[in-house]
């Protein structure tokens, strides 16, 4: 058993996400089954062959550093519950709590 | 239990590009909340982030000046998080290939000189910014949101607050001198996290560290870790344990108050971002970029000590920043004697900076103007008393012609012995007794007389003509 229902509950919190009581069970052995399954590749013989870091073939792709105008405030605020003076009113937060930036 | 605290720094630099990291929209401060964004920034669905390239040299002029090695394979991360400062849920990052690593920087606490490690310094996108309202709510302005950083990790080298408080001061200060960022604190274009353990004296393994949040000045952060120190201290002190956890310094009472137990680094589920192909950085262009850092702060002090016989203290005031060091450079470069530009800028100009609380872009003075005034001075145009008005108005009100503007302002030194000995013979002839005291060698007499031609002039007598003159008349009578 590679999932108990710890992780269980520790994913879907990190996810946000709502599980009843009852499903949990369920949840555990499903995603334990996935993982089994995933798990088989490690039977293939990976010996030699380099490590993949992205999925991507292509190398720098970037662009110069040039601005352009911000997206019209009234378009974006079309997916905003609430507003308030320009900026986007969200239930209260302690100081700084999540920012990780 | 004598303890020794062990400290290492996180530090955030906001890069000043004109655009953001990984979108067109503008990275300014001070518009309108959110209108410097973009469906890039919000990250709307089939939006493609795409590098900004001057945020990676940027970066890597930032590395470099903390003598970091420059990955030539280095990637993006997704960190994921939610939390309404990002709309995205997730923060496009560096996890195991930072743009920089092994750096190290030189700090000076009271003339005791110390190599501080430096981890790592990788690359990231600053997050929108929260105020909170007292209303139950709290109000998101995304303009941040995107905006190029870079994260400096340094080695827990640190033993005190005061080294702390150095180290930040010298990452200000080289940062600041290659010209990515503004590194203002107040601002909040530098930032500041620090890790601190407590362990007993010579013990080699570190203690149990707590992370301490929004150190937002310098004093702040010695401030915090000062009263951490003591926390730690209290708590091991009476046989405790210390909780692995995040803490919040609070300004108003100068305590730290704990904001969470800390998440493992697990719970960010980092992952190669997949929107951001690899980057492969050539030795060509690691080169060139050091070719472009300007002359840092150590170089141009010795140079000045060398070149111009600066003492290093004034060697040391003048570099240490890179506003004041340029204008130095400008002054002596058009023509002034660097000890008298370097006098200047150490007197009357910072005393005027201090007491106005401005920098010098904010004031009128050039280098240009100040180098002219200098030189009048030195041929005698100007008596050094008129050149502290002159200096008061070249800094309040400017002037391209020093010359021109002392002649308008009647302020040229009466130097010609034409014109000032009418004056001279005249104070002589009310003066008699005073002729008969300095023929006694009373020398105070002398000066009594310059006293007097001065205010006869109205100060713009020069004073070693008016001494020579009035020794001569005096000798004849």
């Amino acid at each position: 058993m590679a999932i108990n229902e710890e992780t269980v509950k520790q994913v879907a919190k990190l996810a946000k996400l709502e599980i009843e009581e009852e499903s949990i069970h369920t949840f555990t052995k499903e995603l334990d089954r996935i993982v089994d399954m995933v798990e088989q590749l490690e039977e293939l013989d990976t010996e030699g062959v380099e490590g993949t870091y992205h999925g991507l073939p292509q190398k720098n792709v970037w662009r110069e550093d040039k601005v352009q105008q911000g997206t019209d405030r009234e378009a974006l605020f079309k997916n905003v519950k609430t507003r308030k003076d320009g900026y986007i009113e969200v239930p209260a937060m302690f100081d700084n709590g999540g920012s990780e930036a | 239990m004598n303890l020794e605290p062990v400290i290492g720094l996180e530090v955030h630099v906001e890069l000043k590009t004109d655009s953001k990291m990984f979108s067109p929209s503008p990275a300014h401060f001070g518009a309108e909340p959110n209108t410097n964004t973009n469906v890039i920034d919000w990250g709307h669905p089939g939006v493609l982030p795409v590098v900004n390239k001057r945020a990676i040299e940027f970066g890597m002029k930032a590395a470099l000046t903390l003598n970091c090695s420059i990955a030539n394979e280095t990637k993006f991360d997704r960190k994921n998080y939610f939390y309404p400062d990002n709309p995205k849920a997730y923060q496009i990052s560096q996890f195991d290939q930072p743009i920089g690593y092994d750096g190290w920087i030189e700090i000076d606490v009271k003339g005791e000189k110390k190599k501080i490690r430096i981890e790592r310094v990788h690359l990231e996108e600053d997050a929108g910014k929260n105020t909170h309202g007292d209303d139950g709510s709290s109000y998101v302005d995304l303009n941040r949101q995107g905006t190029p950083l870079i994260e400096i990790v340094s080695e827990a080298d640190m033993r005190s607050p005061e080294e702390a408080q150095a180290y930040l001061d010298t990452v200000k200060q080289l940062i600041q001198f290659t010209g990515v960022s503004d590194v203002k604190m107040q601002e909040g274009s530098m930032r500041c996290d620090a890790n601190i353990s407590l362990r007993p004296v010579g013990q080699e393994e570190f203690g149990t560290k707590t992370e301490l949040k929004n150190l937002n000045s310098f004093n702040n952060v010695r401030k915090g870790l000062q009263h951490e120190i003591k926390r730690q201290e209290k708590i091991l002190n009476a046989g405790g344990a210390i909780q692995q956890e995040t803490r919040r310094f609070d300004e108003t009472t100068g305590e730290t108050i704990l904001m969470r137990v800390k998440e493992g680094s697990s719970d960010y589920r980092y992952f190669p971002e997949p929107d951001i192909p690899n980057l492969e950085i050539s030795n060509d262009w690691i080169d060139d970029v050091r070719a472009s850092l300007p002359e840092m702060p150590k170089e141009r002090m010795e140079r000045y000590v060398k070149d111009y016989k600066l003492p290093e203290y004034d060697a040391g005031v003048l570099t240490a920043t890179v506003e004041m060091s340029d204008f130095f450079q400008e002054t002596v470069d058009h023509g002034a004697d660097p000890k008298q530009a370097s006098n200047w800028l150490m007197g009357e100009v910072s005393a005027y900076l201090n007491s106005e609380h401005k920098e010098l872009h904010d004031t009128q003075l050039t280098p240009k103007a100040l180098a002219e005034m200098i030189k009048l001075i030195a041929d005698g145009t100007i008596s050094s008393k008129i050149a502290k008005k002159v200096f008061k108005e070249l800094i309040t009100k400017g002037s391209d012609d020093v010359k021109a503007l002392v002649e308008d302002k009647g302020w040229v030194q009466l130097s010609d012995p034409a014109k000032l000995l009418p004056i001279i013979s005249e104070t002589l002839d009310q003066n008699e007794q005073s002729i008969e005291d300095y023929k006694n060698g009373k020398d105070r007499a002398l000066g009594f007389l310059v006293g007097n031609v001065m205010k006869q002039t109205r100060g713009k007598a020069n004073p070693g003509v008016v001494n020579k003159l009035l020794k001569e008349e005096m000798d004849k009578r």
